[in-house]
């Protein structure tokens, strides 16, 4: 039987791996195709699993009874027997997992012939063995020949030994791990221990493995490492289990992780016995996870969960405060990260492994720290040698490593060697830590992670700093501090900046050591007694005396001034920060010191920068305005503040985030209507937002220290001083006094505080703090004191010098030019005022010789304004010296008022000019004064028959009452025939204001009256108010002419009732009859002037008369004008007889009837020689627009048609006749103010009468 | 003794979106800048609070590069909570980045195991509420430290429930 097996043994192992099966899995976990490999061992009865034991590796999965008796009596006699002796046993121990394999040969058959058929055996078989189950026997014929029946049979037993082999696979791994489990929930029982359950566990484990199962053989170790984990928690909470005693043995053993062999069976004995320490179990539990997760080729989750190990293992010691030699866990750690990292090196590729820093880099850096401890730890990093004590720890720590493990003994780089190099001696320890922390660094560097770089780069820092050498280590805190900053990390800026510190002192780096201390003086992260120990520095250095020699030696400092104080906010006074020259400008600085102490300033001095502004006198008033206002927090009462950094963020660090946008809303109009074309926003401040970053590290941001060489400060330009300031700490209050010599505009640029040999700079001053100063010319204006300057009397001027930039000197005085027009009154009590802040008052003299008034002026200083007041008197001209005449008779002649006459009162103004020459300038100053005339005079002539009357009325067109004395009308050139009678009786009378005084004078004559007439009147007036009534009278003058003073003609006009009737009633035509009547022969002069013509030795001159009522009282009917000759003989008298109808009943007035003189065209005598007496033409009927009497003007027609048959159409192209006015008092009117009664027609009225 | 540190940082990215000017556009160039000062940071108890200011600010790595991992166009979907930033020795580090690119941090003592990732997850929840109530105060300036009192108590509370 044994030879039977051996023979197929080969092909039975060759074969049954090379199909896979489909595994059907409990509990829902997904089916998976695996391979089966068996290991084949003859049966014996010891091998077979005793009751309980569940060793899983050894188990016998299936019972195979090979046999190839092919005969029945064989079978019969013994191997049936030993087939029944078989089953029981295996019955007994509980196994149903059997086959039984009948091999069947040709040969064998050939040499039996009669032997029964072959199925016969089998059938035997199946019958005794297999009742139900037939699939348990089964025939594999001919397995050693290459036949198709033979291939058959072997597919087909193969297959079914899978299957069985799987199933019995699969319900005994089902019974196993039920039985696991069960032991798992025993795990709060008493005797219950951790160790034997991994064991149990682990088998479950290494079945996985070797079917090639790792994900699931992975599960197992984590659900150990998890049900670990849980325990040890628990014991921190309290609840603690008696098995995990074992595990909080002292750890004796540091070697580290070992994961080069699969399985590390020392540690597995050792946690199969019960005696290995939490160390040993989690590094064996790791090395098995290790290796499935490298089989499972995923070596960075390898380096993922070491890192994760090592933290929870030096966790977990410290929970279950297991003790440890110090340093021997640093040891394990950087052992365990090299071990893992040689370990994943070992399996990936160059190009992986740096595609893949960020996985290794944190184990790179775990190590390089605990490293880093460990060399603190051994006194490996200082300047001097190790001590005795250092070297102990060193022998201890090194102990507990133990021997090192036969796998790596041969490699040059293990994780070993380098510990036990690297804790040798301080060479060998530098050497490794900058290796490692290189390494780091780089890896940080390239995968992007620049803060975990300067991390280690600060760490390195320290380290240099620690072995004495601070060159080094200052580029790693230069570079880390710079981070900090930028970030705006306070206490990370802080720390560095102390180690900064300490870096910069020794390598005797003066200034930018000051520049630091003064930093962390200011530093409110530190407590006071390092700030003042900070501030001390400073001062200690800033009181040294310089270095005598040496070029190298600055004998000052010049340090930022952000570090030491911060700006507050400036204050002007006044105000509006634009001054004149010479004015005092007084700047009040809020400053806040940083530093701890009270702070000794000697001088504090902000450089002023002058630009000489074109026309310095513009930048005043509004402008101030705007220039204060324009920083962001800039107000409009000379207060510039000064943004602040954010508190937390310390000195120097508010500079470093970016301004806040400032954003105005804009709006665009458009120029012609002020429609919004568009709006936007503006951000002001884009010069410093946009400015590039990395430029901007200027003296504002000190982050190292370097300071830029060109701070010196300016000596030679004008500047701010304060001197011998002391600054408390917190806010300051410092005032200035600004310079203001010169016109200009003057911007502080930079602040520069002196402490000993010390300079605090802050290298520009932002927002933009200005003011200006500006230079006046001097100015002299006069202005009347009342509202209106009136001519005639003496009137009151104010004369204000604004002195400006000159400065009036004794003896300075005004010289005014005398007008006749306008002399200049002195007065005794004439004092002029300075004003100033003190009103000061001093007298004036004025001298006035033929051509110039005088005026001194008393002392002034510049930029004050001097007043006095002048009187002066503004003669009225005696005649308007514009025709300016309104003759008010009957509103014939009107002339338009001119542009002198005031707009609303009509007062008639004089401009009067002054010239002034002035101390101050060597052109003479003309000065305009208007004055009003306030009074107005009007004259007309009345007339009463030949009787004249001349009118003068005198309006008060001014706001004073005045008083009128004395009216007089004289004639200009006398005439002894005319003689002008008074009629007026009051010697003097109030005219109010606006209101009128008439006076009236009647003309008496002998001689005929010249043409023309020059008469003058004049009156003396002086306001109510005036106090001397006397002196105060001034003379009026008006002179008017009058022309063609005498009565040429006599109007009279009658109406007529109708025959037959006592009255005229209405609707009634009654008779208008108009006599003109010659008055007078007319003069020589008259003659000349008036066109006459001689015809038939008669001397006729023609006029046109017309009846026009405007009123529409009356209806003219019939012709309503006409020309009649008059005879140019007195007393003769034509008559026109015309019709009228009343219109309306009661006393009419009568109609008006007006004159013309009519002149025919001269140039067209021969056209028309003979002028009809009754011509009419259109032009004149125009004349009778008041008339809307269409038969009337129908009439006209009719008689033009008849009396100048044709030429009335000739007539239209030629030259009209002109037709002139009388002057008034030539033509009186004897009717002028008749009335005549017109009674009502009776029948034609009716009444109605409505009763409500 | 358990610690825990919860610490918010800023970022101003995002801030002027709504720009309507080629100006302020220009400008949110400038400013998208990650800058990541801190908005508020505080811990309890106080004595090791450099150490614990180096590894928030450390931590600053591991959330932009994890904000980076994820792809632009999935940035509307992606998860705020950034997870475990990375363990250290004595800490665990959590993330947290809002749509605007503020950055909450938390930082765990390593020995206190009583905060799982959904406690953490619901912390970053209720600081993200409360950031957001702080923002919308009309008188806080946005890139200005929190000082708000009712910030402030919530993390205290969070802080006294979580240790």
């Amino acid at each position: 039987m044994q030879c039977l097996f051996t023979s197929l043994y080969t092909s039975l192992a060759q074969q049954l791996p090379r199909e896979s099966m489909e595994w059907r899995r409990s509990y829902g976990r997904a089916p998976k195709m695996i391979h089966l490999e068996a290991n084949f061992v003859q049966f014996k009865e010891e091998l077979l699993p005793k009751d309980g034991n569940r060793a899983l590796l050894t188990f016998p999965f299936l019972h195979i009874y090979w046999t190839d008796c092919c005969d029945t009596e064989m079978y019969k006699a013994s191997v049936k027997d030993d087939m029944l002796r078989w089953q029981s046993t295996l019955r007994l121990h509980g196994s149903v997992d059997w086959l039984i394999v009948v091999v069947e040969s040709e040969a064998k058959k050939k040499n039996k012939t009669n032997i029964l058929p072959r199925t016969s055996i089998v059938d035997k078989i199946r019958n005794d063995f297999c009742n139900k189950q037939s699939d348990r026997c089964v025939v594999l014929s001919d397995p050693l020949k290459e036949s198709s029946r033979s291939q058959d049979s072997w597919s087909a037993f193969l297959t079914k030994l899978r299957t069985l082999l799987l199933m019995s696979f699969t319900k005994n791994l089902g019974r196993f791990e039920d039985d696991m489990r069960t032991l798992r929930e025993k795990r709060t029982e008493p005797g219950w221990s951790f160790c034997d359950y991994f064991m149990v566990q682990e088998e479950l484990a290494f079945v996985f493995e070797m079917l090639q199962q790792f994900e699931d053989a992975l599960v197992q170790y984590d659900e150990l490492d998890a049900l670990f984990t849980q325990y040890v928690l628990n014991f921190g909470a309290g609840d603690g289990a008696n098995w995990l005693g074992s595990f909080c043995a002292p750890v004796k053993r540091w070697s580290g992780l070992l994961l080069r062999r699969p399985i590390d069976m020392e540690k597995r004995e050792l946690i199969q016995r019960g005696e290995a320490s939490l160390l040993d179990l989690r590094s064996y539990l790791f090395s098995r996870q290790c290796t499935l997760l490298i089989f499972l080729q995923r070596p960075w989750e390898v380096t993922q969960r070491a890192l994760e190990l090592l933290h929870n293992c030096v966790q977990e010691l410290r929970l279950l405060e297991v003790y440890v030699v110090q340093g021997a866990l640093d040891c394990w750690v950087f052992l365990s990260c090299l071990e893992v990292l040689h370990r994943i090196e070992g399996c990936c590729d160059r190009a992986q492994l740096e595609a893949n820093c960020s996985h290794t880099v944190g184990l790179w850096t775990y190590a390089t720290e605990k490293l880093k401890s460990l060399g603190y730890l051994c006194g490996l990093v200082a300047e001097k040698v190790p001590t005795s004590e250092d070297l102990n720890r060193t022998v201890d720590l090194l102990a507990g490593l133990g021997e090192e493990r036969p796998e790596t003994v041969n490699s040059l780089q293990s994780p070993y060697k380098k510990l036990n190099e690297a804790l040798s001696s301080v060479e060998a320890f530098e050497k490794h830590y900058l290796e490692l922390s290189h390494a780091a660094m780089e890896m940080y560097r390239a995968i992007g992670r620049m803060r975990s770089a300067r991390l280690i780069g600060k760490s390195l820092a320290e380290f240099y700093m620690k072995k004495g050498d601070p060159e080094r280590a200052e580029g790693f805190l230069d570079d880390s501090l710079r981070s900090y900053v930028a970030e705006g990390w306070s206490l990370q800026v802080t720390h560095t900046r102390k180690q900064m510190a300490e870096c910069q002192k020794l390598l005797q780096q003066t200034e930018d050591y000051l520049q630091t201390s003064a930093l962390l003086a200011g530093d409110a992260n530190l407590t006071e007694e390092e700030r003042k120990h900070f501030c001390q520095e400073i001062l200690t250095f800033a009181s040294q005396p310089p270095a005598p020699s040496g070029e190298h030696t600055h004998t000052t400092v010049a340090l930022s001034m952000a570090a030491f104080a911060q700006l507050r906010q400036m204050q002007f006074s006044p105000p509006g920060a634009v001054v004149h020259v010479g004015a005092a400008l007084q700047l009040e600085l809020r400053v806040r010191c940083l530093m701890p102490v009270a702070m000794q300033v000697e001088q504090l001095a902000a450089t002023l920068h002058f630009s000489l502004e074109q026309g310095g006198a513009r930048g005043r008033a509004g402008s101030a305005q705007r220039r204060t206002g324009q920083g962001p927090q800039g107000q409009g009462d000379g207060v510039v503040l000064f943004p602040q950094g954010s508190p937390l963020a310390g000195a120097g660090m508010g500079a470093l985030l970016p301004p806040a946008l400032e954003l105005y809303e804009m709006q665009d109009r458009s120029p012609s209507d002020s429609s919004l074309t568009s709006t936007g926003v503006v951000c002001k401040n884009m010069h410093l937002l946009l400015r590039r970053h990395d430029s901007s590290a200027s003296l504002d941001t000190p982050t190292a220290g370097a300071l830029p060489a060109a701070v010196a400060v300016d000596d030679g330009a004008q500047m701010l001083r304060a001197r011998d300031i002391t600054l408390q700490p917190g806010d300051n209050s410092i005032l200035f006094t600004a310079p203001t010599g010169e016109p200009g505009s003057y911007t502080l640029r930079q602040l520069c505080g002196s402490v000993g040999r010390v300079q605090f700079v802050q290298s520009h001053i932002y927002p933009v703090v200005q003011y200006e100063v500006y230079s006046q010319e001097p100015q002299l204006t006069i202005e009347p004191l009342s509202d209106n300057l009136l001519a005639g009397i003496p009137q009151k001027v104010k004369f204000t010098i604004a002195t400006g930039h000159y400065s009036v000197k004794k003896g300075d005085a005004l010289q005014l030019s005398n007008t006749d027009s306008m002399p200049i009154l002195h007065s005794s009590c004439c004092s002029a005022t300075v004003l100033s802040k003190r009103m000061g008052e001093s007298a004036l003299s004025i001298q006035s010789s033929e051509k110039v008034t005088s005026i001194s002026l008393p002392p002034t200083p510049p930029y004050h304004t001097l007043e006095f007041q002048l009187e002066v008197l503004c003669h009225i001209p005696p005649t308007p010296f514009k025709p300016d005449i309104e003759r008010l008779t009957n509103g014939e002649v009107r002339h338009r008022p001119k542009s002198h006459s005031h707009a609303d009162s009509g007062m008639i103004n004089i401009d009067q000019k002054v010239s002034i020459d002035c101390p101050w300038s060597i052109y003479s100053t003309l000065i305009a004064l208007t004055f009003y005339v306030p009074f107005k005079a009007k004259h007309s002539i009345l007339s009463a028959g030949k009787r004249k009357y001349i009118q003068v009325c005198l309006q008060n067109v001014s706001d004073t009452n005045f008083h009128l004395a004395d009216p007089v009308l004289t004639e200009r050139q006398p005439t002894v025939s005319m003689e002008l009678l008074s009629l007026n009786v009051k010697k003097q009378q109030p005219v109010c204001s606006q209101q009128s005084v008439f006076c009236l004078w009647e003309m008496r004559w002998a001689k005929p009256l010249p043409l023309c007439l020059q008469c003058a009147f004049s009156a003396s007036f002086a306001p109510v108010s005036a106090s001397d009534t006397h002196t105060a009278f001034k003379p009026y003058r008006y002179e008017f002419q009058l022309d063609r003073v005498s009565t040429l003609y006599s109007l009279k006009a009658e109406i007529l009732p109708p025959s037959g009737d006592q009255h005229c009633r209405t609707g009634a035509l009654c008779g208008l009859e108009v006599s003109i009547t010659r008055q007078a022969e007319p003069s020589e002069t008259e003659g000349e002037e008036e066109e006459s013509t001689e015809i038939e030795g008669l001397r006729t001159t023609k006029l046109m008369y017309e009846v026009v009522d405007n009123s529409s009282n009356w209806a003219v009917c019939g012709k309503s004008s006409g020309v009649v000759s008059m005879p140019v003989a007195a007393s003769a008298t034509h008559r026109v007889q015309m019709e009228v109808m009343p219109l309306f009943a009661g006393h009419l007035p009568f109609p008006n009837i007006k004159v013309f003189k009519y002149l025919p065209h001269n140039a067209v005598p021969a056209i028309q020689p003979d002028t009809d007496s009754c011509l009419e033409n259109d032009t004149i009927s125009l004349l009778d627009k008041g008339l809307d009497d269409q038969g009337d003007t129908a009439s006209i027609r009719s008689r033009g048609s008849v009396h100048s048959v044709g030429s009335g159409e000739q007539q239209r192209g030629l030259p009209m006749p002109r037709l002139e006015p009388f002057s008034p008092g030539q033509v009186f009117y004897w009717s002028q103010g008749r009335q005549v009664l017109v009674l009502p027609v009776t029948d034609d009225h009716v009444m109605e009468v409505n009763v409500t | 003794m358990h610690q825990v540190r919860l610490q918010i940082k800023g970022s101003d990215e995002a801030r002027y979106s709504y720009s309507i000017d080629v100006q302020i556009s220009a400008v949110l160039q400038y400013w998208s800048k990650p800058k990541n000062y801190p908005l508020f940071i505080r811990s309890v108890p106080v004595q090791n609070e450099l150490k614990f200011h180096y590894t928030v600010h450390t931590s600053l790595d591991v959330v932009e590069e994890k904000i980076s991992a994820v792809g632009k166009a999935m940035a509307d979907q992606r998860e705020l909570y950034l997870g475990l930033l990375y363990p250290t020795e004595d800490y665990k580090v959590y993330g947290y980045v809002t749509n605007s690119k503020v950055k909450f941090v938390i930082v765990v003592d390593s020995s206190n195991t009583s905060l799982r990732d959904n406690e953490i997850r619901s912390m970053f929840r209720k600081l993200h509420n409360s950031f957001t109530d702080v923002m919308c105060n009309p008188f806080y300036n946005p890139g200005d430290t929190i000082q708000s009192k009712a910030f402030d108590s919530i993390v205290s509370a969070m802080m006294v429930q979580a240790s």
